[in-house]
């Protein structure tokens, strides 16, 4: 425990001597949590327009319209990351993560299972176990389950209305939306209100727990959302947008320590159609997804150097681009990692090539590491799961190589 | 039509609630009665099987968007049976001249998809100037236009049509075949596609509304097959056009076979070369009839082709239309239908023997859509599935207002309370639409808002009731949060009638639900009736 926290502890008690059930029901403050945050990008990012391979002739010669220019090309130029891989120049904002190490990609990433279908491989990348669909529950529900007691209603969050299949499970988890409605009020948090309705909702049943743990979670969340939160430099925060949602969601994480995993879903990314180089419909969303990604680093403050995000999207897109300046579904991705504690300032992962010979039925980017064990790694080095504990987390999982196992500090 | 049966019925409201729910006049009152003991005396010619309530509130939580109190009182004097057939043939039913008379109001759904690309697309000054940023502005503000009067057709009818089955097939079928509202040119389009191409066909043959989603210029757009052309064929502007899968892939996934149909990735590719120079065609001159579609043979790859293991006839525009006829008579076609049909009808997890039987009668009625209905409908799996389907927001909210009666006269803080539950009307953005089970709804947050909404709606204190002129637009795509709060400013208005609603849906209460309601003060049970578990089902 900081001695701040344990100082407002003890002014709490000293002050209201009655308040020792609601004291039990305080945060916890033993140290900094660590924490994992999933962002999925649902559509199939194009990841070989977010870390270029420049250095491959066969990429420029696959693009003739959309290809990102090599890093002393001057303006729109990729951002070098080493000498084969450079950054989209719209992630601008994660060069000084980056530089910082704090930042790491692993290339040619992506599922076991073959699928291109969007809505399949969404489905095995929540229920980690690609090819599998009869799974009931979703891999970070799982996590949680892994994860050491004590519980409670916030351990886990989704950001958004409905309960994405990646937390579907056993345990309690949170969803709620970090819209600008998110603080307001409902007719539901007056007592008379909800005392009435608790009574309705206090039998058992998947709607009676849906009610409860809604009502748990806001008791705990409404007051950490209520106020718009303020940048720490005080400038004010864009209103709207996922830059937005990660500043509050890191207001959010630094006032609510119980919450150890945050999940969050963007979408936009199918770009079959004009998907631009440098500029256009994909740099648009990436823009704000960096900005987003920095904003998160840099609200959380010290809680960085434990927490740990990892973005991923279900399969990656074709290396040819189509008939329509865009591209089609593909398989090998690229999966981005951030933290404080994460190795960074490296692309990991067996880069298989671009040439003809090299491609995944002659026309997508091989998968050299599995998604999972991606995650597995951050499970093990992050969070501290047993091998026991990842196996049940992701069962079947084969063994990754010692080179993504170091991927986090 | 007033049968003996409406009089039995109209005869026990009397008598068990005094006039206090006839609003009738006297003379009125007093003439029911008198045919009232005519009609105890001789039984109708045809005496429908009684109906219990909860049965009846079971076949309008399914057929219907849930019970309303005219709609109940109907159901329970036709019988189920004949309830069914009548749903079944939309057009023997008269719509509520009110209704008919608010959605013919709403201009922009009649307009053909090239009348909607000429008035409300990009601008074109007659000069043949750019336009300047001012005027793209404009059109796409007055765009907007076509949105809120598509979202409000939609609740109008859901609420108040007597074509309560075709309501709900109109639904199934958009989610199915979804376009996102807010994609580009699609935002011009989709409203006519739910008009022309899947309202006509919600109950006809499969192949047909297959087609019509095909050819039309939403969908062109939407999953980008407009732009799906032959490699090496000259773009308008001079660059070179190529295949596009997108429209292929998902026909396939989605549309007919599903991802487990047994195609491969070179099935998509063909599919891809088989529909190029399907296009949109947005003049008058090029679109005479004004649908919008056009075969453009310049951008169609010719050479043969092998779809599904069938060689496929070098024919232009007819080999799209032979692929769709095999898609449509694909077994794994049926099969995902029929499984649909029965998770929208019946059951999350539907029973694998309905299943089969519901893709026997597809595949033994060439797609016929009304007769797969009548099997689900008659079959013991569907009747016996009461309360077993969480209610999407889409449902929930809908039902909500018919069962409370109260006058819909201003959607939005309804379209707003489905946004803020994650489903906007029309503004689903990926091709799967929504789904309808209850993993997809059921959460939290959900639970809260829902019994938020259910407060407020019951209090009178949504402005649901009220026109309220308000100077911005008001694009419900996106949750208007203001509504869904509790509002202090608002005056009060008029609540829900508690003992109505119960007399209503009672029957649909568990027996701990209606102890909780007699337990609380008067004021607060419309709330808790519309806020239940019970309620939250269907």
């Amino acid at each position: 425990m900081r001695r701040r926290d344990l100082l407002a502890l003890t002014a709490a008690a000293a002050l209201a001597p009655l308040a020792a059930p609601a004291l039990a029901a305080a945060p916890q403050t033993a140290g900094a949590p660590k924490r994992l945050v999933v962002v999925l990008l649902r559509g199939a990012v194009d990841g070989l327009n977010v870390v270029i391979p420049y250095a491959d002739e066969a990429y420029y010669a696959a693009r003739p319209t959309i290809a990102v220019q090599r890093p002393e090309a001057g303006e729109g130029a990729g951002l070098a990351l080493d000498d084969h891989f450079a950054l989209h120049p719209a992630l601008a904002a994660l060069m000084p993560l980056w530089r910082e190490r704090q930042l790491a990609f692993v290339h040619a990433a992506g599922s076991s299972d073959p699928t291109r279908s969007h809505f399949d491989a969404q489905l095995f990348v929540e229920n980690g176990t690609p090819g599998r669909h009869a799974t009931a529950d979703g891999w970070m529900n799982r996590l949680l389950a892994a994860l050491p007691g004590p519980r409670g209603p916030t351990d886990a969050i989704a950001i958004g209305p409905t309960l994405p299949a990646i937390l579907r499970g056993p345990l309690t988890v949170a969803n709620l939306p970090l819209g600008q409605a998110a603080g307001h009020q409902l007719a539901i948090d007056r007592p008379e209100i909800a005392s009435a309705f608790d009574r309705l909702y206090a039998g058992g049943g998947p709607l009676g727990r849906a009610y409860r743990e809604g009502r748990a979670a806001r008791a705990e969340l409404l007051g950490q959302i209520g106020p718009e939160p303020q940048a720490a430099d005080g400038g004010s925060l864009p209103a709207n947008g996922f830059p937005a949602q990660a500043a509050r969601l890191a207001h959010l994480l630094s006032r609510n320590r119980r919450t150890r995993l945050a999940f969050v879903a963007l979408g936009g990314w199918d770009t079959h159609v004009r998907q631009g180089g440098a500029q256009g419909q994909l740099a648009e969303r990436l823009q704000p997804l960096g900005d987003g990604l920095a904003a998160l680093a840099h609200g959380l403050g010290s809680d960085w150097n434990d927490t740990v995000v990892v973005v991923v999207s279900e399969f990656g897109r074709t290396v040819r681009e189509n008939g329509d300046g865009g591209t089609d579904h593909g398989h090998g991705n690229a999966i981005w990692v951030l933290g404080g504690s994460v190795r960074g300032g490296r692309v990991y992962g067996e880069w298989p090539g671009l040439s003809h010979a090299q491609l995944y039925e002659g026309r997508d980017l091989g998968v050299t590491t599995d998604f999972r064990s991606v995650l597995a790694s951050v499970g093990e080095r992050h969070l501290r799961l047993s091998d026991r504990a990842i196996a049940a987390v992701f069962p079947g999982l084969p063994p990754a190589g010692s080179e993504i196992a170091g991927i986090v500090g | 039509m007033c049968t003996a049966a409406d009089l039995r019925m109209a005869a026990v409201r009397v008598l068990g609630f005094r006039a206090r729910c006839f609003a009738a006049p006297r003379k009125v009152i007093g003439r029911v009665c008198a045919v009232l003991l005519l009609a105890l005396a001789v039984p109708p010619a045809h005496a429908a099987e009684p109906v219990s309530d909860r049965q009846a509130i079971h076949i309008l939580d399914r057929l219907a968007y849930g019970p309303s109190a005219e709609d109940l009182r109907h159901l329970k004097s036709l019988g189920i049976e004949r309830y069914i057939a009548e749903q079944l043939d939309p057009a023997s039913l008269t719509e509520p001249p009110e209704l008919t008379a608010r959605v013919a109001a709403l201009d922009t759904l009649v307009l053909t998809p090239v009348e909607l690309f000429q008035q409300y697309g990009p601008p074109r000054p007659a000069d043949g100037s750019k336009p300047t940023p001012e005027q793209v502005r404009e059109r796409r503000e007055k765009a907007r236009t076509i949105l809120q009067q598509a979202q409000e057709a939609r609740l109008l009818r859901a609420v108040y049509s007597r074509r309560q089955l075709a309501e709900v097939m109109v639904d199934f079928w958009y989610n199915h075949f979804n376009v996102f509202a807010n994609k580009g040119q699609s935002r011009l389009w989709f409203a006519a596609y739910e008009a022309q191409a899947i309202r006509p066909n919600a109950f006809g043959h499969f192949r047909d509304l297959l087609v019509a989603t095909a050819r039309h210029p939403a969908m062109l757009f939407y999953l980008d097959n407009a732009q799906n052309a032959a490699p090496g064929s000259k773009r308008p502007d001079g660059g070179e056009a190529g295949l596009n899968e997108n429209y292929a892939r998902e026909l396939m996934e989605l549309h007919t076979l599903g991802a487990d149909g047994g195609y491969t990735q070179d099935d998509v590719v063909a599919l891809a070369r088989i529909l190029t120079g399907w296009t949109i065609a947005r003049t008058p001159k090029a679109s005479p009839d004004g649908s919008g579609f056009a075969f453009n043979s310049a951008h169609h790859g010719t050479g043969p082709k092998k779809f599904l293991g069938h060689d496929m006839e070098e024919g232009g525009e007819a080999e799209g239309l032979a692929a769709l006829d095999i898609l449509a008579r694909h077994p794994a076609t049926a099969r995902r239908i029929a499984f649909e049909l029965a998770q929208y009808f019946v059951a999350d997890q539907p029973s694998p023997a309905l299943v089969e039987r519901l893709a026997a009668r597809f595949a033994a009625t060439d797609g016929n859509i009304g007769e797969v209905l009548k099997t689900l409908f008659a079959s013991r799996e569907f009747r016996d599935s009461i309360g077993g389907k969480y209610k999407t927001p889409y449902r929930y909210v809908v039902s909500a207002v018919r069962a409370a009666g109260v006058p819909l006269a201003n959607p939005k803080p309804l379209l707003s309370a489905m946004a803020r539950q994650g489903m906007p009307l029309y503004g689903c953005q990926t091709p799967d639409g929504y789904r309808d089970t209850a993993d997809a709804w059921l959460s939290p947050d959900a639970s809260l808002l829902r019994v938020s909404f259910a407060t407020a709606l019951a209090s009178g204190n949504l402005p649901v009731a009220a026109a309220q002129q308000t100077p911005e637009v008001a694009l419900a795509m996106t949750p208007r949060p203001e509504v869904m709060a509790v509002s202090s400013v608002e005056p009060k208005r008029e609540p829900v009638d508690a003992e109505a609603l119960q007399r209503l849906l009672g029957a649909a209460l568990s027996h701990s639900a209606r102890q909780v309601i007699a337990a609380v003060p008067p004021a607060q049970r419309a709330a808790l009736i519309l806020g239940s578990p019970d309620f939250m089902r269907r």
